[in-house]
């Protein structure tokens, strides 16, 4: 359960070796966390990244998740929920940002790209949400992207699966809300992370360290949306309705 | 059946569940239709926190009424069902002549909540807990079976219902001894008291003159004015104490409600550090130097706030949290340092209430002990409260303290094993009657209560 300050007590990270996934969890802990669960396909990379964040009264469980082996999504979830109980909050942390230039030509890139970032993130976040409904409680985090509210035509591929799991994500938040399950989305701009190592930084770029507090304001105060860093909010209203002839001109990276 | 949220009075952290209202005779039933998430009873909602919510389940509300009530006379008891609340309550037993043996600083709480959280009140110091005024429960067990259970009958079950927070069954009815009273005004002696250390010394000298004693203390003023607060005793009038005036009705007693807050307030509240400031700094010298035998009502003596309804409302959409624990006596420096700390915070909180309380009693989760209590809520947006309260928790366990499960919304199961080294012995009693895990509540998952 979380308490009354919205501290979680066991939460599990989809995409268990995440650099803003693990942020978010360093974030979030506090005295009243009982459980981490990273669920996750390097089981080598999550075991490191789980002795960073154990300590005596905190458990650390690293659990082997296929991401694209969406018919084991389900079991995944009800195997934590069997062993630490309650899932307090999911952060659903798991994307490929792939090479524009071969995604946009490559239909088998494309189609690995499209099925990890979308279909795969639409059946574990599914997943979740039937455990939190039956629980009565609990709060999805979906890590989206600035890249899904334009797409640019250096990564469509990349940012149409953004575009289409941050509207997916806000529907099923939508029908989520009476069955006590808070769903909130999170559009971060570059951020310096593994993902995005050795690629030019964009303007207003940020750190897992900053969208993770972002995160944890968002979640204190029930937002359904965040960006980080806040002023890209402002800068994609704008670039939104930027004309189409002047915006597949504009020099973004 | 009707699904939806539930909070606690704080009105943080809402879970959803299946709410079914039902008589007595049907809570049975109800019960056995319960999936793996399990039953609850709810009382009136009062517990600031989780204790009356239980996620995915099934929570009951019990309705019962006062008339159905069954006062005995030459026992000096009521019989009573456990749906019923004190307000009701007062309102049939007080024009005979009788006063519930302890009441909160609300009237509006069952008696089923009342002994599930072994409430106490502002005579504490010399009368104990609401647990130590039974005859006799009569519960539901688990099992579908009904028992009768009382200081001499079924002992360890009673004990572990006392302050079991509803996890060892459905209280049904209870046997309650009341106190005989002469008339239904209260005679106070009102003290504004300059700083904490004079009103630890007044209350050790001078509490057990009185049947009750609280002290409201102001959480803004700092330095040499930490701890102002205004100390109010008294006891119930006899009939000779009263005026000509009061004396021909000398039962009269018709509480009622001043104002209702409506559920449009700012996001944000109303209460901020500014306006409490404000408040505490009017409450303070509006209160007399010292005065004696002033003729109050029960509601203004006991329930204050009751006059405003809904008051939780005040502090907006984010809530509020309570936080209320207790430390022995010999521990006044942590009382001072906590105390301090939430002065030194900002975080705008009410008058804090401070009472000492007198002995404990069987009951392995009942929160008093010997000691001093403080009880303050704080608005539930404060930023930095986590690290605040959990920096308390920690002075207050290395004292010997212990945090009150109706209010608590916050703290860890490690900060309850601590608190309360009995918690292993009360488990067995669950566990015995309840082995399958039926009895279930938001705030027995947050602090492992039946893990």
């Amino acid at each position: 359960m979380d308490n009354a300050l919205g501290e979680p007590q066991t939460i599990l990270l989809l995409g268990g070796t995440s650099d803003i996934g693990l942020a978010i969890v360093r974030e979030l802990l506090s005295p009243a966390a009982r459980t981490v669960v990273l669920a996750c396909r390097d089981l080598e990379k999550g075991e490191a990244a789980a002795a960073g964040l154990r300590h005596a009264s905190l458990t650390v469980d690293v659990v082997a998740f296929d991401a694209d082996d969406t018919a084991s999504h389900e079991a995944v979830v009800a195997d934590v929920a069997a062993r630490h109980g309650d899932i307090d909050l999911a952060i659903v942390a798991f994307a490929l940002l792939g090479d524009g230039a071969i995604t946009s030509t490559d239909t088998t890139a494309a189609a690995a790209i499209a099925h990890t970032n979308f279909t795969a993130n639409v059946t574990a976040t599914i997943a979740v949400a039937n455990r939190m409904k039956a629980q009565g409680h609990g709060g999805i985090v979906l890590l989206s992207s600035v890249a899904g509210e334009r797409v640019r035509k250096q990564n469509p591929v990349y940012g149409g699966t953004k575009a289409g799991i941050d509207g997916f994500a806000q529907g099923l938040g939508d029908g989520l809300a009476d069955a006590g399950v808070h769903m909130m989305v999170v559009r971060p701009g570059f951020v310096q992370s593994a993902m995005t190592a050795g690629l030019k930084a964009a303007p207003f770029s940020t750190t897992p360290e900053h969208v993770a507090s972002v995160v944890a304001k968002g979640l204190r105060s029930k937002r359904r949306t965040v960006w980080a860093p806040g002023i890209l909010r402002f800068v994609f209203m704008a670039l939104r309705h930027t004309p189409g002839p002047l915006w597949r001109r504009l020099p973004l990276g | 059946m009707n699904r939806r949220p539930l909070t606690g009075w704080g009105r943080t952290n809402a879970t959803v569940a299946d709410v079914l209202e039902v008589p007595n005779h049907e809570v049975a039933a109800a019960v056995k239709e319960a999936g793996p998430r399990g039953a609850l009873v709810r009382g009136l909602g009062r517990s600031y926190g989780d204790a009356a919510q239980n996620a995915g389940g099934l929570v009951l509300r019990l309705l019962g009424s006062a008339h159905q009530a069954v006062l005995d006379a030459e026992a000096g008891t009521v019989t009573v069902p456990a749906g019923v609340n004190l307000d009701e309550l007062l309102r049939v037993i007080v024009p005979r002549g009788w006063f519930v043996p302890v009441t909160p600083g609300t009237r509006f709480v069952t008696i089923g909540g009342a002994i599930a959280s072994d409430i106490h009140g502002k005579n504490h110091h010399v009368e104990g807990s609401f647990g130590n005024h039974l005859v006799s429960i009569s519960m539901l067990l688990a099992d579908g079976s009904t028992v009768v259970v009382g200081p001499d009958a079924q002992a360890e079950l009673f004990w572990a219902t006392v302050g079991g927070m509803g996890l060892t069954g459905v209280i049904l009815d209870a046997t309650i001894r009341l106190l005989p009273i002469e008339t239904s005004r209260m005679s106070v002696d009102t003290t504004r008291i300059p700083d904490l250390d004079t009103l630890f010394a007044e209350m050790s000298e001078g509490d057990d003159d009185f049947r009750y004693s609280v002290a409201w203390i102001d959480l803004v003023a700092k330095g040499s004015s930490l701890g102002r607060s205004v100390l109010t005793r008294g006891d119930h009038a006899r009939l000779d104490q009263l005026g000509p005036k009061e004396a021909v009705s000398p039962f009269a007693y018709g509480p009622h409600q001043l104002v209702s807050v409506p559920p449009l307030v700012p996001p944000m509240g109303v209460l901020n550090h500014a306006t409490v400031a404000a408040f505490n700094e009017v409450w303070f010298r509006k209160a007399p130097r010292h005065r004696e035998g002033e003729l109050q009502g029960i509601g203004a003596f006991f329930h204050p706030l009751d006059l405003v309804g809904s008051w939780n409302r005040l502090y907006g959409a984010k809530g509020m949290v309570q936080y209320q624990f207790v430390v022995p006596f010999g521990a006044e420096d942590t009382m001072r340092t906590v105390i301090e700390r939430l002065s030194a915070s900002g975080a705008a909180s009410f008058l804090a209430v401070l009472k000492r309380f007198g002995e404990g009693n069987q009951a392995p989760l009942s929160f008093p002990a010997p000691g001093w209590t403080l009880a303050l809520d704080v608005p539930g947006a404060s930023r930095g409260l986590g690290d605040l309260l959990h920096g308390l928790d920690r002075l207050v366990l290395d004292a010997g303290g212990r945090h009150y499960f109706a209010k608590d919304a916050h703290t860890t199961a490690a900060a309850i094993r601590r608190g309360y080294p009995r918690l292993d012995e009360w488990k067995a009693v669950r566990d015995a009657v309840d082995p399958h895990g039926v009895w279930q509540s938001d705030l027995s998952r947050r602090l492992g209560l039946t893990d």
